[in-house]
């Protein structure tokens, strides 16, 4: 049982990407990589419930320690506990499911799927990373194939969307370096300073050390989890991106962010505790308005990265609140949005693919001539709008179970208004879902494929795969939360 | 008695046809229906079995049938003792609801195999049938407050799913959306509620709350009164917030304006949601919680004045309108009024008479509710049109319908000894007791009833020389079966001991005094005559005395333009009001802010490159500039 | 020994310095320009030999390092000869104002 497999074998795959021709094998090269790779996640989650019964109580499991860089104490040091584990679960079946979407993709194939196989390697080795310089290290390697994904493979605006995202992530990312910086100068161990979390977590760092460091490592990690007023990168980034870098933005590497603000929050929590107003507040923030900004949009992919940058909030907003439940919820709900904003942009981008076009405006009645594909949109809207049955009402449901926990009158505000989203989510998915998959068949647009007798198809099997994937993570979530539960406590 | 073995089946097996027909549907053509139609009977039998087992064999004890939790298990755990647990609570309430469920259930599946027969979809429709069903039934079996929120929102789906069935019509899809939004709205207040209640009670399970807060002092939220926000108790915010979400699945008035556009979806599926099922769960959720609702009196008067007020609004607005299923809807409103203010009303006595008289009529009306809607489908499905004032002498053509149509009426309009009769009588009873006010209400409203019921009934059996030919008969007798089981069901059932089995606290029966029965039945009666007169026979005198009364007319053929108020709201102030200054400060400002600190980088680059010129002798100066600087520095600085 | 005092000779090596700067900024021939910086190169090296004459005659220090500053210088010379040979290749001409391309 070895953790580094989960980064060797992307890298393996990366390689025998590198020595492929032509693009049927290196696609298949991908797949299998990616298969491989959710076979070992699930075989590590199985060892990792065996571990438990048996008495294992450590909070982390299968730790592996390597000297890295001695001088500066640096250490390779990774190891997964609950949450963790969760993440890469999520990380495997998006990688999947994105490379299954992108099967037809011919331009540049080899080094698309390079870069996918890249950033899904920097989300693997975040994940388990339990070294602060490790873990930023993932952390950059996860950032620089967003930027040429977008930019090589995207459409519209994409090379001022590629520019956006990369910028603000970077910024985010030096924020997060002059946070972990800080930890690192001033924690007190014996062997002087260090990046080990575990470490830090028991020498305890000083709270006035915490007060100044928290908020350059939680806003840093929040730029990529869409902090509200750093989100503007979302919309553009993901409207931009081809839609197997649109599932991995949004399934993996928004994940990132969410899953470093709450290693930061459990590292510090005195600071914590005296920033929670502030991040409460911007969480609600983001929630409430992004919904709202959702309702106005017009563009399919727009109307999903809104509703990302609402969906988010949560994430912030179980973090914020600092209870135990809540802070579950926030994990819950960056699983279950991975896996439902994934699929979400899967089922846009199987529409696009076919009708030319995103504009809400310009398509109706779909479920008429492809039902496959109006199917997984509207089981991904009813997740987002949070139905029972599905993933998005456990995490949500526990995030305000938990935010409520907090008696002071301002928190139940919030947590109130975060509750009234609900209600707006479900305005502007069915506004979305009654004109597009409902009404009156109509396909406008470039070249009026419907006029020039054009058969729409329904999905290929590679697409129904990817949608299969996906929607049986959020079933699963959705209709037995326990087993995730129990694995997250 | 253990129910265990086989309770949790009766739920399972429309689920089971939900997902079997979604998935290999497509194949099964007409087997689909069968197919569905088939699980649901034995969910039927089931049904009928646990109620049998329940009531004669485990029988009372001391005096009530005690709740039984048949299965139980964690299903998303909180915190200590707070979880969602997932099981199925006997009590007499849930079981009677039950029975009801699975049995409307059941003469829908089968009158739609005949009605939705040929459709495109059929396979999806009996799927659907198969999802709501089962909610339903998980809906009433809940053990658990966020149980019965998350059968709540599962309700709320499939009636999307099925109010949109004809999804190329933007019609229904509007008003598929409409439903759920509305009710969304309310289910928020719902939501919260719960976050109160589950927090101060420490526990989201129903018979653990109910005990917490009646029984002892262990909640702060009966403790401490003073506990509050904005003047009003906590617990009062909690019952009124759980209230609007039942008041938003009920159609309650103001939040009513879902249920008539709901009409767009098939007629069975209006009979089986939109009358009998899912719109008394606002009823049923109260009489859930009614133990905790007996705290709090102001509560109970709200709902009081709510019940009643969309009574007699909807009645109202039922005598104008002139689509026959709108006419229905409007009626199921004021009914499930009728109920909820039978509810509220037994708060201000010792006697708990409102609980079972409510129930009583819940039971009553799922009956003769759906036996109008199926009759109403079948004449849909003979005229092709949902037009009263295109119908008409249908008696001849469609007899069958038109004796059962005929009880049915005759049920919702109270006249012994139909259905409706008895469970009007008790809920009137137990205005009289607690309310003249209410009483008197009541008594309107319900001779609105009568004459509203036959106003449809004569327009479409009567008035004038039918311009139809016999070309198809009245449908297949999978259609014809259910209206004669109903319409028998709608002359029986009234004659069930009601009060006897379904009770708040094991209280025996309600003697209702003959001479009491005397003002209803007249009021019924006149109501009846009324309608008589004015649409036996193509009579002018309706058209005179609406334009006679024109404006008030108008006002309430629009009805009371609530549609046109919620349009203002959400047009002029949610979307030009709120969402479209989001969208533009995100855009403008807040991404404005992002662009513009690219674009200040930019000047900044702009302004400054010219130092790199390319010529090697400036570098060079640049380079001894700085020297000679810094040696200046760090010469005369110290 | 009445010889030659110090500053006399820091003099002569500040003025070939100065000399080498004035000819590496006026001229915009760049073999020019190269011989500018040996005689900065050269200037630096009497510093260097001076320094070592009169503050620390006991060590060689200072010669060893112009030494390795001529050897460099040689080198230098060299590969910068070899650029320019290149430049005048691509330009036809060793203006230094003709090898611009390098700018914003």
């Amino acid at each position: 049982m070895s953790l580094s497999v989960l980064i060797i074998l992307p890298l393996l795959t990366a390689i025998a990407l590198l020595l492929c021709n032509g693009f049927r094998q290196v696609r298949v090269v991908a797949l299998s990589g990616a298969v491989v790779q959710l076979i070992y996640v699930l075989w590590l989650l199985g060892a990792y419930w065996q571990q438990r019964p048996a008495g294992n109580a450590a909070a982390i499991l299968f730790e592996e320690d390597l000297t890295w860089f001695a001088s500066l104490n640096i250490h390779y040091h990774v190891g997964i506990d609950g949450i963790a584990i969760a993440m890469i679960l999520l990380t495997a079946l998006v990688t999947v499911a994105g490379i299954l979407v992108s099967w037809p993709v011919e331009k540049l194939s080899k080094e698309f799927f390079f870069l996918l196989v890249l950033l899904s390697l920097g989300a693997y080795g975040f994940f388990i990373s339990l070294d602060l310089f490790t873990l930023f290290f993932f952390l950059e390697v996860a950032v620089i194939p967003k930027f040429l994904l977008i930019g090589i493979w995207g459409s519209g605006r994409s090379s001022y969307s590629a520019m956006k995202l990369a910028l603000l992530l970077m910024g985010g990312s030096a924020l997060v370096f002059v946070g972990l910086a800080g930890i690192y100068f001033n924690t007190p161990t014996a062997n002087g300073p260090t990046f080990d979390l575990l470490q830090i977590a028991q020498a305890g760092i000083s709270t006035d050390v915490q007060e100044l460091f928290f908020p350059f490592a939680f806003i840093g990690f929040g730029i990529f989890t869409a902090l509200f007023p750093f989100h503007t990168w979302v919309p553009d980034g993901h409207s931009s991106a081809p839609t197997a870098a649109s599932m991995f933005l949004a399934g993996i590497s928004m994940k990132l962010g969410g899953y470093g603000c709450l290693r930061m929050a459990l590292l510090m929590p005195a600071a914590a505790q005296s920033y929670s107003g502030i991040i409460i507040v911007l969480a609600t923030i983001a929630i409430i308005y992004g919904a709202f900004a959702t309702m106005m949009q017009t563009d399919l992919k727009y109307i999903n990265a809104y509703s990302s940058v609402s969906h988010c909030g949560f994430v912030l907003l179980g973090i914020g609140m600092l209870t135990k439940t809540a802070m579950m919820g926030a994990v819950l709900q960056m699983v279950s949005h991975g896996l439902m904003t994934a699929l979400f942009f899967a089922a846009i981008g199987m529409l696009y693919d076919r009708t030319h076009t995103r504009q809400v405006a310009q398509l109706g009645g779909l479920l008429k001539v492809m039902p496959f594909i109006a199917t997984v949109f509207v089981i991904a809207g009813l997740c987002s709008l949070g139905l029972p049955g599905l993933s998005g009402f456990v995490a949500e449901v526990t995030v305000f179970m938990g935010a409520w926990q907090r008696e002071d009158a301002w928190y139940r505000l919030a947590t109130i208004l975060a509750c009234a989203s609900i209600v707006v989510t479900a305005v502007y998915i069915l506004r979305a879902m009654g004109k597009v998959i409902m009404g009156p068949l109509l396909v406008e647009g470039t070249g009026s494929l419907l006029q020039q007798g054009h058969v729409l198809s329904d999905a290929r099997w590679n697409e129904k795969l990817a949608a299969v994937l996906l929607i049986i993570g959020i079933v699963a979530i959705g209709v037995a939360p326990f087993w995730l539960t129990e694995l997250i406590n | 008695m253990n129910y265990s073995s086989y309770i949790t089946l009766i739920p399972l097996l429309p689920l089971a046809g939900f997902i079997i027909l979604g998935l290999f549907g497509k194949s099964l053509t007409r087997s689909a229906g069968i197919l569905g139609t088939f699980l649901l009977l034995v969910s039927t039998v089931l049904a009928f079995y646990t109620a049998y087992n329940y009531f004669f064999v485990s029988g009372k004890i001391n005096g009530i049938y005690p709740p039984v939790t048949a299965l139980h298990y964690t299903w998303l755990s909180f915190s200590p003792g707070l979880s969602i647990d997932m099981g199925v609570l006997v009590d007499p309430a849930s079981v009677m609801m039950l029975v009801v469920v699975t049995f409307i259930s059941l003469m829908v599946h089968l009158f739609s195999l005949g009605y939705m027969k040929g459709e495109d979809r059929f396979a999806t429709y009996y799927a659907f049938l198969g999802l709501f069903t089962f909610s339903m039934l998980g809906l009433v079996l809940s053990t658990n407050l966020l149980q019965i929120y998350i059968f709540w929102e599962l309700v709320g789906v499939s009636s999307f799913l099925l109010i949109g069935f004809y999804y190329d019509r933007p019609a229904a899809v509007a008003a598929a959306k409409k439903a759920f939004i509305v009710t969304r709205f309310a289910d928020l207040g719902f939501l919260i509620g719960i976050l109160i209640l589950a927090y101060y009670g420490g526990t989201l399970d129903f018979n653990m709350l109910i005990y917490r807060l009646t029984a002892t002092n262990l909640s702060p939220l009966t403790q401490t009164p003073q506990i509050g926000f904005m003047g009003i108790s906590l617990l009062t915010w909690a019952l009124v917030l759980v209230f609007i979400g039942g008041a938003g699945k009920s159609a309650m008035f103001p939040l009513h304006i879902w249920l008539p556009d709901a009409m767009e979806g098939p007629t069975p599926v209006s009979a089986l949601i939109h009358a009998a099922t899912m719109v008394v769960a606002g009823v049923y959720l109260v009489a859930r919680l009614y133990p905790v609702y007996l705290l709090d009196e102001a509560v109970l008067q709200i709902i009081t004045w709510v019940g009643a007020l969309s009574a007699l609004l909807a009645a109202i607005i039922a005598c104008t309108q002139t689509d026959i299923k709108r006419v229905l809807a409007y009626s199921t409103i004021s009914q499930i009024g009728y109920m909820l203010f039978a509810l509220g009303l037994s708060g201000y006595g010792d006697t708990a008479t409102g609980y079972s008289a409510s129930l009583f009529h819940l039971f009553t009306h799922a009956f003769f509710k759906s036996l109008l809607f199926l009759g109403a489908g079948a004449v849909i499905h003979f005229v092709h049109t949902n037009e009263i004032r295109e119908m008409g002498g249908l008696r001849k053509l469609m007899p069958l319908t038109h004796i059962t149509f005929l009880i049915a009426c005759l049920a919702i309009a109270g006249i012994p000894p139909f259905a409706g009769f008895f469970s009007k009588e008790e809920i009137l009873l137990a205005a009289w007791e607690n309310n003249r006010f209410g009483y008197i209400l009541g008594l309107v409203t319900s001779g609105l009833t009568a004459y509203y019921m036959f106003r449809l009934y004569f327009r479409i059996f009567w008035n004038r020389t039918p311009s139809y030919s016999n070309h198809h008969g009245e449908g297949s007798w999978t259609m014809k079966g259910p209206l004669l089981v109903l319409a028998a069901a709608a002359i029986t059932v009234g004659f069930i001991p009601f009060p006897h089995f379904v009770a708040v606290n094991g209280q025996e029966e309600i003697t209702v005094p003959l001479r009491f029965s005397i003002a209803p039945v007249a009021v019924a009666i006149a109501g009846i005559t009324i309608a008589y007169v004015l649409y036996f026979k193509n009579n002018p005198l309706p058209r005179k005395w609406a334009l006679a009364f024109r404006g008030m007319y108008k006002l309430v053929r629009h009805k009371f333009y609530f549609d046109e108020l919620y349009l203002f709201i959400t047009k002029k102030i949610v979307f030009n009001g709120i969402a479209k200054p989001a969208a533009w400060i995100d855009r403008h400002l807040v991404d404005g802010f992002m662009n513009g600190a690219g674009w200040a980088t930019t000047r900044l680059s702009e302004s400054i490159k010219a130092l790199q010129s390319g010529s090697v002798q400036n570098y060079m100066l640049y380079v001894f500039g700085s020297i000679i600087a810094l040696a200046a520095v760090f010469i005369y600085w110290t | 020994m009445s010889s030659i005092p110090l500053t006399h000779i820091l003099f002569v090596s500040t003025a070939l310095f100065f000399i080498g700067v004035y000819g590496l900024f006026t001229r915009r021939n760049l073999i020019t320009m190269l011989m500018a910086i040996e005689l900065m190169l050269n200037s630096v090296n009497i510093n260097f030999v001076a320094f070592n004459k009169y503050l620390y005659p006991h060590t060689l220090n200072g010669v060893f390092f112009s030494l390795f500053i001529i050897t460099v210088a040689a080198a230098e010379a060299a590969v910068a000869i070899a650029i320019i040979i290149n430049l005048y290749r691509n330009h036809r001409s060793i203006d230094v104002e003709d090898a611009q391309e390098m700018k914003y």
